[in-house]
């Protein structure tokens, strides 16, 4: 496998589950060493399509690389050269850390010349000294999630697929998550990672935002933050917010609007109101309203707008 | 095949299976307390059968028979009773399973006739205890006879025909109740390690996919095989320790005679074993959940083993269409080798036909399981 080739390739990956189509027809190339954040909403088709470049599920339509094996004809080359942490905690609560370690460096056939190595590597990426002896359920989840990374890299993959490793992980626990990813990226590994935290979109190198199925937005943070909007974004702080967002949404020109927190984004388009016409629109219709504030983009607002945009232009059947 | 990864499998499920009280609990104290259940249950409980007594007529000749049966020790009198109504009572309250009813010109027709109508009569709830109880109190019965027999003709100035009539203990005259318990115990030991053999494997790749573990496990290049011999190797010693328990309640507590080779018995136990946790890890593998896997393995070894292995109705008494059947059932063939090594001391050659029968059970059982196994998820 060349630097120039993708570490994984997808070619119109499909996945139907009866009549029912979870992946639609996906493509995407993710170059070796590069950390590419897939984001979307509940049921959106995610651990679907890992699943599938994992070998776990047989694509219904397409094809997809990964590590230069296809995933159908050489599924057990796949799974011999990837690290897959499954969205459910997956490691054995009733076995301990140290167990745990010598069972899947067992199952990789890590060299037993590297396994001490690799072992007290492991657990120290876990932040698990001398908690080796511990049955692996009374650990708190950030530690879990950790040693869980550690065992999937035990027979050092070249690509890491990991589904929603930091959900219900608190935010400190979830920050050092990331600064492994990192790590694991300087050294050439490339990692699939599915997250429902926006924030920690901002941490990969290209995101892909998938939503029922489909993918609706791939590149980098900065990049999709540039081209997705088509508008210029404000804020403002209004009451009650219900009411704003029922009138925002029929006024001429809001290309979007979504709350955040106690104030409202709105996305306007050229043609229709400006920004300083908001708080008058708004008096005429009941809701006070402070000043429109032109912000800056978040990825947050991307992605609801472009979620939004899809739901109203095809509703969910 | 990878040994490694087959040893780190059974590893990993025997510290599982060690730190899991329910897994224990199957593994070591369900064998435990049915060979105590089911052994006593077809065999010593039979010593006192409790009985009511009907004499309607309240003789020295009657009170012998019913001194009889007493002495025989397989009965308990539970009660003297008057009445038929009464009898029926107390059959109805469970307070006995039979009556031993006497009538009121008993001695006289004895004298008559030489023959005295005795009747007993036993509840058909219990079929089990009673058939085995019924076949006692004929002894007893023909015990009474002999006696009479003696006297009645001694009285007459013949001498017995031969001294065995009046020398026969009811050791002898209920060898055939004792036979029917060695007949029993091997049976018994077969429906066991059926039972707790599919139950433990049936719960092991059920409750993986339960767990979610199962899905990391399928994401590494672990094969179907080696993942079967991983996970059957720790159950099959728990098998053996099992088996080994059972087959020694079965020589040294329930004295049933040993007569065939400890080789014999070992290999042919070991193969059994394998059978019996190769149908639960089948059904492990296909049901995919902890509760569905081991009703299913119940059923697939309760039913058929108690039913048409031989071990309660002689399969030779069966009809036709069921005996084919059980042909098909694999608890049949061990249970004619435990009693064939037991009872008549027979050999891997004279077992040829069940031990084949067992071999080509575990090949195809095996063969299926590791058919079976998905690595994928759809
Ligand atoms: N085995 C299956 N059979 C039928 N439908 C399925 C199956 N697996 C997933 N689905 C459906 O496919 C859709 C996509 O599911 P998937 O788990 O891939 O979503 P996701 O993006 O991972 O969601 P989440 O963020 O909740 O994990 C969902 O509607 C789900 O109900
Ligand atoms: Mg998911």
């Amino acid at each position: 496998m060349t630097d120039a080739a993708p570490a994984v390739l997808a070619e119109g990956l499909t996945k139907k589950f009866g009549t029912f189509t979870a992946v639609d027809h996906l493509d995407l190339a993710i170059a070796v060493g590069e950390v590419v954040g897939f984001i979307g909403p509940n049921g959106a088709g995610k651990s679907t399509t890992i699943r599938m470049l994992c070998a776990l599920l047989r694509p219904s339509a397409g094809r997809a690389v990964v590590a230069g094996f296809d995933v159908v004809h050489a599924a057990e080359q796949v799974r011999a050269h990837i690290g897959y942490m499954s969205q459910k905690f997956s490691l054995y609560g009733d076995l301990t850390v140290a167990e745990n370690l010598r069972f899947f460096a067992g199952i990789y056939h890590v060299p037993h010349a590297l396994y001490d190595e690799r072992r007290r590597f492991a657990i120290s990426m876990a932040g698990l000294e001398g908690r080796e002896n511990a049955l692996v359920r009374t650990l708190a989840g950030g530690w879990k999630q950790r040693l869980a990374l550690g065992c999937a890299i035990l027979h050092r993959p070249p690509v890491l697929f990991l589904d929603e490793p930091t959900s219900g992980v608190e935010p400190q626990a979830r920050r050092q998550f990331w600064e492994l990813i990192h790590r694991l990226a300087a050294e050439r590994v490339t990692i699939l990672v599915s997250t429902h935290y926006m924030e920690e979109a901002e941490y990969c190198n290209r995101i892909a935002l998938i939503d029922r199925g489909r993918l609706v937005a791939l590149g980098s943070p900065s990049e999709l933050r540039r081209h997705e909007l088509g508008g210029t974004l404000v804020a403002l702080a209004c009451a009650p917010l219900g009411a704003a967002l029922a009138a925002l949404r029929d006024a001429p020109g809001v290309a979007e609007a979504a709350i955040f927190g106690d104030r409202v984004h709105v996305l306007l388009s050229t043609g229709g109101l400006a920004a300083a016409d908001l708080p008058g629109f708004l008096a005429a219709r009941g809701v006070h309203a402070d000043v429109a504030q032109p912000i800056a983009a978040s990825l947050e607002d991307v992605f609801v707008r472009l979620v939004a945009g899809r739901a109203r232009a095809e509703p969910a059947p | 095949m990878s040994l490694r990864r087959i040893l780190a499998l059974a590893f990993k499920e025997m510290l599982q299976v060690w730190r899991d009280p329910r897994s224990l609990a199957i593994a070591l104290l369900m064998p435990l307390m049915q060979m105590v259940m089911l052994g006593y249950g077809v065999s010593l409980d039979i010593r006192h059968v409790p009985l009511c007594v009907f004499d309607q007529e309240n003789s020295q000749a009657s009170r012998a028979v019913v001194e009889r049966f007493v002495a025989s020790g397989w009965f308990a009198i539970t009660a003297a009773l008057d009445s038929n109504r009464a009898v029926s009572r107390a059959m109805d309250r469970a307070s006995c399973i039979g009556a031993v009813v006497i009538p009121a010109d008993f001695s006289r027709q004895l004298a008559s006739t030489g023959t005295g109508p005795l009747q007993i009569v036993f509840d058909a709830t219990d079929t089990n205890t009673t058939n085995i109880a019924m076949g006692y109190a004929q002894g007893v019965v023909a015990l009474v006879t002999a006696d009479l027999d003696a006297r009645w003709t001694a009285a007459r100035g013949i001498r017995p025909s031969g001294v065995g009539v009046v020398d026969l203990e009811p050791e002898v005259w209920f060898n055939e109740g004792l036979e029917s318990r060695y007949f029993i115990i091997p049976g018994v030991v077969a429906v066991i390690l059926a039972l707790v053999g599919a139950q433990l494997t049936s719960l092991t790749v059920a409750r993986e996919w339960e767990r979610g573990t199962m899905e990391q496990l399928v994401s590494t290049p672990v094969t179907p095989f080696e993942v079967m011999a991983g996970k059957l190797l720790p159950y099959f010693l728990i098998g053996v320790i099992d088996a080994a328990f059972c087959l020694l309640a079965a020589i040294y507590w329930f004295g049933v005679p040993f007569r065939g080779s400890a080789g014999t018995l070992l290999l042919t136990t070991a193969l059994f074993i394998v059978v019996v946790l190769a149908i639960g890890y089948l059904i492990s593998v296909r049901v995919r959940s902890q509760l569905g896997a081991s009703q299913v393995a119940l059923l697939v070894t309760m039913l058929p083993t108690t039913l048409l292995s031989g071990y309660t109705f002689p399969i030779d008494q069966m009809p036709a269409p069921i005996r084919f059947l059980s042909l098909l059932v694999y608890p049949r063939y061990f249970v004619t080798i435990l009693r064939a090594v037991f009872l008549k001391g027979s050999g891997l050659v004279e077992l040829i036909g069940p031990v084949l029968g067992l071999v080509l059970y575990a090949v195809v059982v095996l063969w299926l399981a590791a058919r079976a196994f998905r690595k994928r998820l759809d």
